[in-house]
């Protein structure tokens, strides 16, 4: 008899955690398929002079961060201060992957708001974007020296996030 | 009456075209393909559209994506493979079955299985119980009938 109403019990109670983990899940934040994988090559023109390319080789062995930002992007205006902050430490490089951006536009807002990017990709047609699975911006890749993507984050980077989600992760990489 | 109707058509009528603006292929084989593909794809950017009813960037960029596949002689399923690399099994409407997703395609069975068993059970336990389960047989309802049986 006790069974009988156990089970109802327990099932509520196994719900109840899935539902309260389900409801503060963003169902826009998409897992990247990319975690744990080597990051996809590219090879694209330099936002600031068309004749250089800039390249995952450009990064290689060491870790880096790949932002994706572009000019039309609230969120990248919203990080852009953070992202200064983080380049003036010179702790670890920032790759720009200026995404389906006006050139002139991005050239401008890097004059204007500062440059904190080791160097910044042109990908105007948007392919690179979709071969690293990107769909919104911005978006920030950790990638280890060996090239794989250690974290990708989808919101506009902050403190708290980067010592929350990225400096744990790159203390992993550097401790061993 | 019928001039406001017909305003109004023409004015509607672009909306028809607005969405994919990239040229229908010659091969009506390809362009029925194609048109297959990009109604199982949703559209990342805005999650509740497929990228045949959306015109966000993004799926501007990957229909132009498929576009190239379809022509490069890719098939379906490589054109799948193409888009669950990138995007995960979230980008096909019905991802394909096995690994992660083998429990979404199976839960359903696996709760008629279970809810089925439960109304066995039930049912079998009802069918061992007395017809009559007033034990003490001293309700109202129940002393009448006897009383109406009493000969």
């Amino acid at each position: 008899m006790t069974l009988r109403y156990l089970v109802p019990i327990a099932a509520f109670a196994i719900l109840i955690p899935v539902f309260i983990i389900g409801l503060q899940r963003d169902p826009s934040e998409l897992p990247s398929p990319f975690i744990g994988m080597p990051a996809p090559a590219f090879s694209l023109p330099s936002l600031e002079d068309p004749a250089l390319t800039v390249s995952n080789d450009d990064y290689a062995g060491q870790l880096a961060l790949v932002n994706v930002w572009a000019t039309w992007c609230v969120g990248c205006r919203h990080e852009h201060d953070f992202l200064l902050t983080l380049a003036a430490r010179q702790d670890i490089p920032i790759y720009g992957l200026n995404w389906r951006d006006d050139r002139d536009a991005a050239l401008l807002w890097l004059r204007q708001l500062g440059d904190p990017y080791a160097a910044s990709a042109y990908d105007a047609d948007g392919k690179v974007g979709i071969d690293w699975g990107v769909y919104g911006a911005p978006e920030t890749f950790l990638i280890g020296p060996d090239g794989t993507v250690l974290h990708k984050h989808l919101s506009p980077l902050t403190e708290e996030i980067w010592q929350r989600d990225f400096v744990p992760k790159i203390e992993a990489v550097r401790g061993n | 009456m019928r001039i406001i109707v017909v305003a109004l058509l023409v004015l509607v009528a672009p909306c028809a075209l607005a969405i994919d603006a990239g040229r229908a292929f010659e091969d009506p084989e390809l362009q029925a393909r194609y048109e297959e593909i990009i109604s199982e794809v949703r559209c990342l950017q805005c999650q509740n559209e497929s990228l045949k009813d959306s015109n966000a960037f993004l799926a501007t960029d990957l229909r132009r994506e498929i576009r190239r596949l379809l022509t490069e002689g890719k098939s379906n399923a490589e054109i799948y493979d193409f888009l669950v690399q990138r995007y995960g099994e979230f980008a096909l409407y019905r991802p394909r079955m096995g690994g992660k997703t083998l429990l979404l395609w199976l839960a359903p069975l696996l709760l008629l299985v279970a809810g089925a068993a439960v109304a066995v059970r039930v049912v079998r336990r009802r069918m061992t119980l007395p017809l009559d389960d007033d034990t003490d047989g001293e309700t109202d309802d129940d002393s009448r009938v006897h009383v109406a049986d009493r000969p």
